[in-house]
């Protein structure tokens, strides 16, 4: 059944976009993570513009992320003034992101500029996440204890602030700079930026891991929905109706996501997530490398009416 | 032959000449409108018509019909891919001023045969003369504006459909257009020639109006118009459904 998109212009398979959706739900079910960095790429892949993938993808995540965080409100492990600090940093982001893609769409290398950042971040994000996980679980399985975490250059800065629920008392610094750094992330990427804001808490910030995903979820949805907002505002990409169509894929595979998390060690999941990234960008990075079979592309010019 | 018979011919290829101008198009679409609902998913016209003449057909040329239709023209960006540094880049880029968003003809024979190249020239009727490009400063901006014919030929945007349209005795036509699902709104300029030895005999002009109805026409134009409110709807949207797994899947739990 073809569904036809009043944003995009374009007609898509709803049952392919439900199962994208669907499929993006489970790993975010399973991981915790958005899923944002697989969603916009394949959203490129069936024929959407990247304006319009970039902006309703920021949308989807509000949804997951809303779902996802009152769970981890009812489990009391969101740092709610962690959030907001890392939130108000991703606000500024937000911000210099949508003046970096507008200024790049003019000079019609957003798609280059998007599919680079996906895979430097992506190739680290995933190697780092690959090695640290085989490691852990090669030291679970010889029963040593997980190393203790080091305190170390963060924790001698200025301004510092109480974290009652990660037991922090560090500088205000780090947290905004990591919320300016993802803020941006999203607005470019089209990504919530849980994949390089997890890491950054657990071994840049210091956070106790059980705070770490809800406090995440929590900031992205900030970041996410002043995102939609800007694209909605300035380039009209948003479009509904492929949002709505992503959400009710999105909020069922999630669930199922959950199901299968929990029959999985958490270091078995972090080397499937780890792979996962890692296959996403390597995708991606063929796709530069090699010869593209169609080397023109058509950007028609229209007139904002 | 008799100079009377000659004079009585020559005479009488005069009175043809005069009548031939005088065939007329009587057209007649399936839909004069194309309406994107939200299941859109492409649409087919049938165009038929009928020449109307007071005299007895014309017997030196046949007859031949040819039919286009134009979506809204708009400049297009073409740009290029080239290795730098290892990567696929874009590089050189060139806007073409006006290029059909749609573009179809369909002929009644080969269309070198339906019409002649002078002709083609005067009306723009092939895909090659429906799309302007004239000032580039590329070296070689040909090559753009080929791609881009073949990028929406490939996509089904631009077509030349030769001996598509269905001639009978010289006055009955009919042809059937795909449009296809990827449509953008404006109107869809559409016209007829009739030809005798690829050149017009008659021309006839009509427009098919492509409109987003129903929901599809209210969310573009909130978007457009109150952008804010549009994106406040959509995060409603977006809270809602996020609340609403959450809550739902929790109440399946605890029962």
């Amino acid at each position: 059944m073809n569904i036809y998109l009043p944003i995009a212009e374009v007609a898509v398979n709803a049952f392919l976009i439900l199962g994208l959706g669907g499929m993006v739900g489970v790993l975010s079910g399973m991981f915790g993570v958005g899923g944002g960095f697989l969603l916009t790429p394949l959203l490129f892949f069936i024929g959407i513009p990247p304006a319009v993938a970039v902006a309703t993808g920021a949308n989807q995540i509000v949804a997951s992320s809303v779902s996802g965080v009152l769970a981890h409100l009812r489990r009391r492990t969101v740092d709610l003034k962690m959030g907001a600090v890392l939130q108000a940093g991703g606000l500024i982001g937000a911000i210099a992101g949508i003046a970096i893609f507008n200024y790049l769409k003019s000079l019609g290398q957003v798609d280059l500029f998007v599919t680079l950042c996906y895979v430097v971040f992506l190739g680290i994000v995933g190697g780092l996440m690959f090695i640290e996980s085989v490691n852990a679980l090669r030291k679970s399985k010889r029963g040593a204890p997980p190393k203790r975490k080091q305190r170390g250059w963060v924790h001698s800065l200025p301004f510092k602030m109480r974290f009652r629920t990660s037991g922090l008392y560090i500088s205000v610094i780090p947290p905004v700079a990591v919320g300016v750094f993802v803020g941006m992330l999203t607005a470019i990427m089209g990504v919530g930026g849980g994949f390089i804001m997890v890491p950054a808490m657990i071994y840049l910030l210091g956070m106790p891991t059980k705070v770490v995903v809800g406090t995440s979820l929590f900031q992205i949805i900030t970041v996410t929905a002043a995102t939609t907002m800007m694209h909605a505002i300035t380039n009209q990409t948003v479009d509904i109706v492929l949002a709505v169509l992503l959400l009710v894929g999105g909020v069922i595979g999630a669930q199922f996501g959950t199901r299968i998390g929990t029959l999985l060690k958490a270091e078995q999941l972090r080397i499937l997530l780890a792979l996962l990234v890692i296959l996403v960008c390597a995708k991606l990075a063929l796709d530069l490398l090699l010869e593209p079979s169609e080397i023109y592309s058509l950007n028609p010019i229209r007139e904002a009416n | 032959m008799s100079p009377l018979r000659l004079l009585f011919l020559s005479l009488w290829s005069i009175v043809l000449a005069t009548y031939v101008s005088a065939e007329e198009v009587v057209l007649g679409l399936s839909q004069d409108r194309v309406a994107i609902t939200a299941t859109f998913d492409g649409s087919e016209i049938l165009i038929f018509g009928a020449v109307k003449r007071e005299t007895p057909i014309p017997t030196q040329a046949p007859l031949e019909v040819v039919v286009t239709v134009s979506g809204p023209s708009e400049p297009v960006m073409v740009r290029r891919k080239e290795r730098e540094l290892g990567i696929w880049i874009n590089t050189e880029g060139v806007v073409v001023d006006s290029a059909p968003s749609f573009y179809a003809v369909a002929t009644s024979a080969p269309f070198k045969e339906a019409l002649s190249d002078t002709e083609d020239l005067r009306h723009k009727v092939s895909i090659q003369r429906a799309i302007r490009s004239v000032g580039s400063t590329v070296e070689g901006s040909q090559a753009f504006t080929e791609s881009l014919m073949r990028i929406r030929e490939n996509k089904g945007f631009y077509t030349l459909q030769e001996n598509a349209v269905a001639l009978d005795e010289q006055t009955l036509f009919r042809t059937a257009l795909r449009m296809p699902a990827d449509l953008i709104e404006g109107k869809y300029q559409t016209r007829i020639f009739l030809t005798r030895a690829g050149q017009v005999v008659s021309q006839y002009e009509t427009v098919i109006e492509v409109n987003k109805v129903g929901m599809e026409r209210f969310l573009f134009n909130l978007s457009r118009e109150q952008p804010a409110i549009y994106g406040l709807l959509a995060l409603l949207i977006a809270a809602i459904s996020g609340w609403g797994a959450a809550a739902g899947f929790q109440l399946l739990r605890n029962s």
